[in-house]
């Protein structure tokens, strides 16, 4: 017991310490690369290809920030987590920041003491069922045994829709999203519930994905986006400004094709702020001035990194839907720069 | 005369402390304790205040807040409005259900193993030696995931057992094999079905008196009461009786498919059954050493002075080896209690709420407590340990040599 006791506690004390740091930004550059928290696999947003190399739309996100700071986007460091571990690994200083389609939370943003700098992507969570099972409507799913990722705000939507819906079901608790795949393949689970964007990534790892149908009800709100600790906010800004200025890239029309001639300068001039030909946006922040023109160059705008990884010509096929910019009927708004 | 003791020794000075055999040890011991709490302090007033600068306090406060997440199985009614604290009582429940189950098994496995190791027999002593080492020679994790998985996989969905045509069949109308769980039957108390059960009650505590009157008997008089037949008929007569005259006062209900699964009877979850088996199968290991050791332990003279009485070699065991090897087996056995009831926490690997699961798993993501949540799952385990191994030693000291 007092072995316990004294491991926990040393685990305890270093695992804090590290979290009491502030500037993360100094020790990000004196280390040279960045930790970066992403999902332990999840076709689209963050899996290795044949290389081992991480890819997806979440990885997208480290290689930004790792652009904006270092102007190389490989400068990362990946530590796949699982939902399980993956505020207590962030509030360790384990990682410095966490790019995990996490959602958005009041009690996740105040009382864990993390910070979301903004919304990768705006989700909602469904249900995939087998075709053979004949549901329409996840309201005749009264009785269903459920897979369902431990920990996470599925869970809890989960349970208030049966609840509300005055009917029953199984949980069945999951640790990852391959196990739950797995379960689900096996027949543990009539049902697999998570963020739609997860169900058709892993629909569209299965060996025959149009056996299996997505529920047309979107039963939460699910906003996804990167997050760092609190208390550190110059660090915060960066991750922000980062994620923003994927998104700004995209509505004034800067592309990893054209961004190089722009740079040199133009008309527009926020286009000119943003990537550092005029005023000194990236000095206010810590960074050399050209680094939103690091981070288009290192894998495109918003919309690019939307098509490559998670889009409709990807066998993900997600629409842009919500996700589309405010100016295409979407939610997508970055701050200006200025 | 006493002067021999009377002589003073050498006036104590502070010196002594560190020169005198007979001080030194305590002088270090006595250090050796101040570092141990400096240290202990240290390491929680860094932590309390680390916690503080992540603004982070220790508070039990969301104990009382709804946990908002579905459990099962659940023993007590739990629904997801309810606290954080009912939650966490519906995995101890788990958790000490699944340790009860296991240990009674692998103290079944166990003892069974253990005797027939020794069996003059070469084919079944080398079968009982396989088993023992497979089992306790891979981890328990591994053994969980196999069963989990072959249940998984090899047995059909509910859904198979559903339409006119269907490709699976429940064993007697009563028992459902599928890769979420056995359904069996589950009695329907009605009324008068108390009277039934305290005759059956009765019964049993007649029987438990027949015996001992039967060895009174035996012992006093040497006369021999024929036990058994009516111990048999004790078991049965009355109950039954009491079952027909009060108009079969209890039903089983018989779990049918219905929607996706079958509802009805009891439902005993593949996790469940996965962790109780891998439980009770790698700890059954360890225990059939424990008793092949108390056995071996005990004097070959014992059972041939035994044998050369008449006894037969199945009661040699039972009222001759068995008696004296518990002495041996019961200490390790006790540990072996300890590390299953532990080893139950790797329920997390299946889906089995258990205490883990629940306060430690779920609990704990949902709010983040994870410093307030694991020291109370350090409490629970110590406490249930405690518990296991205060009962395990009194037993243990109604069984071994009584010294006078």
């Amino acid at each position: 017991m007092k072995k316990t006791v004294l491991i926990g506690a040393l685990a305890l004390a270093g695992v804090t310490a590290g979290g009491a740091a502030a500037a993360t930004l100094d020790d990000v550059k004196a280390r040279g690369h960045l930790n970066c928290g992403i999902s332990t696999g999840l076709v689209g947003f963050a899996s290795q290809d044949a290389q081992g190399e991480w890819q997806g739309f979440d990885v997208a996100v480290c290689r930004a920030v790792a652009a904006a700071i270092f102007g190389d986007p490989t400068a990362v460091e990946f530590s796949p987590v699982t939902n399980k571990v993956r505020f207590e690994v962030l509030n360790s200083g384990e990682i410095d920041m966490l790019s995990r389609n996490t959602t958005w939370t009041y009690s996740r943003d105040v009382d864990l003491k993390l910070e979301f700098a903004g919304v990768n992507y705006y989700d909602g969570q469904g249900f995939l069922v087998p075709k053979e099972l004949s549901v329409t409507s996840a309201k005749e799913l009264d009785g269903a045994t459920v897979c369902i990722q431990s920990g996470t705000t599925t869970e809890l939507n989960l349970a208030d829709f049966f609840r509300v819906n005055n009917i029953s079901y199984t949980p069945v608790p999951i640790a990852t999203a391959a196990e739950a795949q797995q379960q689900y393949l096996a027949g543990a689970c009539d049902v697999y519930t998570t963020d739609a964007s997860g169900l058709a990534a892993t629909r569209a790892a299965f060996e025959d994905p149009s056996a299996h149908v997505i529920l047309p009800e979107i039963i939460s709100k699910e906003p996804l986006g990167p997050l760092v600790r609190h208390g550190d906010n110059e660090w915060g800004d960066i991750v922000r400004w980062s994620l923003n200025a994927l998104i700004a890239a995209e509505e004034l029309g800067v592309t990893s094709a054209n961004v190089e001639e722009l740079s040199a300068g133009t008309s527009n001039p926020e286009i000119n702020r943003l990537l550092g030909s005029e005023g000194n946006l990236g000095e206010m922040i810590g960074l050399e001035n050209d680094w939103a023109k690091n981070i288009i160059m290192a894998g495109g705008n918003y919309g690019e990194i939307f098509e490559r990884y998670i889009g409709e010509n990807t066998p993900i096929g997600l629409a842009r839907g919500l996700n589309a910019q405010w100016t295409n009927g979407g939610l997508l708004y970055s701050p200006p720069f200025r | 005369m006493t002067s021999i003791s009377d002589v003073p020794g050498p006036k104590f000075h502070l010196g002594m402390l560190l020169n005198d055999k007979r001080y030194r040890g305590y002088t270090f011991q006595f250090f050796a304790l101040l570092a141990l709490v400096a240290l202990f302090s240290w390491l929680i007033s860094n932590a309390v205040a680390n916690l503080a600068t992540l603004g982070k306090d220790i508070s039990y406060e969301f104990l009382f807040e709804p946990a908002g997440y579905d459990i099962s199985p659940q023993l007590i009614p739990f629904e997801s409005t309810d606290t954080h604290l009912r939650a966490a009582f519906v995995g101890v429940l788990n958790t000490l259900l699944v340790a009860f189950l296991g240990c009674v098994t692998a103290t079944i496995i166990g003892v069974v193993v253990g005797v027939l190791r020794l069996s003059s027999n070469w084919l079944v002593s080398k079968l009982m030696a396989v088993y023992v080492e497979i089992f306790r020679n891979i981890p328990v994790l591994i053994w969980i995931l196999i069963i989990f998985n072959v249940m998984a996989n090899a047995l059909p969905q509910p859904r198979a057992f559903r339409g006119e045509d269907a490709q699976a069949s429940m064993l007697l109308d009563a028992f459902a094999f599928t890769n979420r769980g056995v359904y069996i039957p589950r009695p329907v108390w009605l009324d008068g079905s108390a009277v039934v059960v305290t005759v059956f009650l009765l019964s049993l505590a007649a029987i438990w008196g027949l015996k001992k009157y039967a060895i009174k008997q035996l012992y006093s008089k040497g006369r021999e009461v024929p036990v058994l037949p009516i111990s048999i008929g004790l078991f049965f007569v009355p109950t039954l009786l009491a079952y027909f005259l009060l108009g079969q006062p209890v039903k089983l209900e018989l779990p049918g498919i219905t929607g996706f699964n079958f509802s009805g009877g009891i439902r005993i979850t593949g996790p469940m059954i996965a962790l109780w088996l891998a439980l009770a199968l790698y700890t059954g290991a360890f225990i059939a050493e424990n008793v092949r050791a108390g056995i071996l332990a005990i004097s070959k003279g014992q059972a041939e002075a035994a044998a050369s009485l008449g006894l037969r070699p199945r009661r040699i065991m039972s009222l001759v080896i068995l008696p004296q090897a518990l002495r041996v087996i019961i200490p390790p056995l006790i540990s072996q209690y300890l590390n299953l009831t532990k080893n139950s926490s790797l329920a997390a690997a299946v889906g089995y709420m258990d205490i883990t699961g629940t306060l430690g798993g779920i609990t704990l993501n949902q709010t983040g407590r994870s410093f307030e949540a694991v020291l109370l799952l350090m409490v629970f385990y110590l406490l249930i340990s405690l518990s296991i191994a205060l009962v395990m030693n009194i037993y243990n000291n109604s069984v071994k040599l009584k010294e006078r």
